[in-house]
């Protein structure tokens, strides 16, 4: 059993992928054994009119298998009205949580919405991921330029947040392992293992960052979903470690926001 | 190299090429390829049904980086050659080492990137060993890493039969392989971990994941690289 936490739905901007069809990823994830990923939508990066955005998001989820695909609406803080994206998402289509996309809505985790947001959803009780990253620096296309997000102020507001979940995508690959490590400690927040890399990656991961802090995302399907599982074949961890981040982790931060 | 093979047994990977030590140098002087080269023969001396090495060179230094050259392959175990980034492989002072290359049937790996956010001086484009390439027909190069940005490493070496591509090093992007597979054919893309910066998993992950045919992920997962280093094996008394 799978739960992935790292998964977007329609079209990457500047490449077709094969699974970038609802059904064939749906398919896909099925076939290995994901019984359930928090799916985002790359209409979020570029879009402006993100209540569509996010209302195709959900239709789709639905057209496909509503438990298998659960809708994570996107939230653009630089947009007019932002709060009445949250409030569509939560009252409207019912979702669990909200992702950002700082990098390619252009603003930093200082930015006083940042805060207000913060609050906004920890009234709401739902969950928070904020994509670090979505694509290597060194790959990006020439016009679509993007820098990974400072997590260095979020360190400052986790103290009047402590129930908000906050889960850093595609965090892990970069060297602010210190960081990391004190950003764990210091609220509910937690990493999937997408970007993870290096030999025997996990098992150099759970040194720096507690196991129940651990998500399994693919980033799919912009990344092969089998680099993610194959990670879990590379690492040796106790049976329990990988079952809590394989699944049981998830199911704990959806089962606290009731 | 105990730990590494321990991990590799986890993936089902049965053989490794290794080259370089520690720490990275990217401008390594004579005395010290000399000494990550030996790091690497001593690693691979009790492994040498698991492993094979390619031979660490800096072009700026012709003269010592041929005389390395035949210390480890011509007159040692090691296979290949491994140039990084000292030296952008346009230029003429990598021509005599692929020329000895040649005449010992060694592999030619070239660390290639193209990166948006810029390259290092010395770090070599696509576009750079297509200049090299396409004047030893007689080679056989990998393209390593496929470039970086592999929509365009791959278009760049597209004319090039005797350049092959190596999937690793870059994060695990789902396409590269069946584009690198369509564009090259199956038979000139190899797998390539870039452990321990990368890890076996992620980079094995974008052939497993690949809609290709189980025949083109054989090719990609070993045939491929058997096939490339039949002949320097041959002429070295090894059957794998």
């Amino acid at each position: 059993m799978i739960i992935d936490v790292n998964v977007s739905l329609s079209r990457w901007p500047n490449r077709r992928l094969p699974l970038d069809e609802t059904s064939k990823l749906a398919a896909a994830l099925k076939q290995n054994g994901v019984s359930q990923a928090w799916a985002g939508t790359f209409d979020g990066l570029l879009h402006n009119d993100l209540a569509a955005a996010n209302k195709w998001l959900v239709d789709q989820c639905r057209s496909v298998d509503e438990k298998l695909l659960l809708p994570i609406g996107a939230i653009n803080l630089s947009l007019p009205a932002w709060e009445e994206d949250v409030r569509r998402c939560h009252e409207l289509h019912g979702m669990k949580g909200v992702r950002l996309l700082p990098s390619y809505h252009d603003y930093t985790l200082e930015d006083p919405r940042f805060r207000q947001f913060l609050s906004l959803l920890a009234e709401k009780h739902m969950l928070l991921q904020i994509a670090v990253r979505l694509e290597d620096p060194r790959t990006q296309h020439r016009l679509l330029m993007t820098k990974d997000v400072d997590l260095k102020p979020l360190l400052t507001l986790l103290s009047d947040f402590p129930h908000l979940p906050v889960i850093l995508l595609n965090a892990v690959s970069s060297s602010a392992v210190e960081l990391h490590g004190q950003l764990a400690a210091a609220g509910k927040v937690y990493f999937d293992i997408a970007t993870l890399e290096g030999l025997a990656g996990l098992e150099r991961q759970i040194q720096s960052l507690p196991f129940e802090r651990l998500l399994f995302g693919s980033h799919s399907p912009f990344f092969a979903f089998d680099s993610a599982k194959l990670k879990l074949q590379e690492s040796e961890l106790p049976a329990q470690s990988r079952e809590q981040i394989t699944y049981l982790n998830a199911v704990k931060i959806l089962e606290e926001l009731c | 190299m105990a730990r590494l093979i321990e991990v590799a047994d986890r993936m089902q990977i049965e053989r490794l090429v290794l080259f370089m030590g520690a720490p990275f140098l990217i401008a390594p002087t004579p005395e010290q390829f000399r000494e990550q080269n030996d790091q690497v023969l001593q690693a691979i001396s009790h492994w040498h049904h698991r492993a094979f090495g390619f031979v660490y060179l800096n072009p700026e230094y012709e003269k010592e980086s041929l005389q390395e050259l035949d210390r480890c392959v011509k007159d040692g175990p090691m296979t290949g050659i491994k140039l990084w980034v000292a030296k952008r492989c346009d230029s003429a002072s990598v021509d005599a080492i692929v020329r000895r290359a040649i005449e010992l049937k060694a592999i030619i790996y070239q660390h290639t990137w193209l990166k948006t956010t810029g390259n290092l001086d010395g770090e070599s484009t696509p576009a750079d060993l297509h200049a090299l390439a396409s004047r030893h027909p007689e080679a056989s190069i990998i393209c390593g890493h496929t470039g970086g940005n592999w929509e365009l490493g791959i278009r760049t070496i597209r004319d090039l039969p005797h350049v092959s591509v190596d999937l690793g090093g870059g994060d695990p992007t789902a396409g590269l392989v069946e584009m690198a597979v369509r564009e090259l054919g199956a038979s000139r893309v190899l797998y390539g971990s870039d452990v321990a910066g990368r890890s076996f998993a992620s980079q094995l992950g974008k052939v497993t994941a690949a809609e290709i045919t189980p025949e083109e992920k054989q090719m990609i997962l070993g045939q491929n690289l058997r096939r490339l280093m039949s002949p320097i094996l041959q002429a070295k008394g090894v059957r794998l």
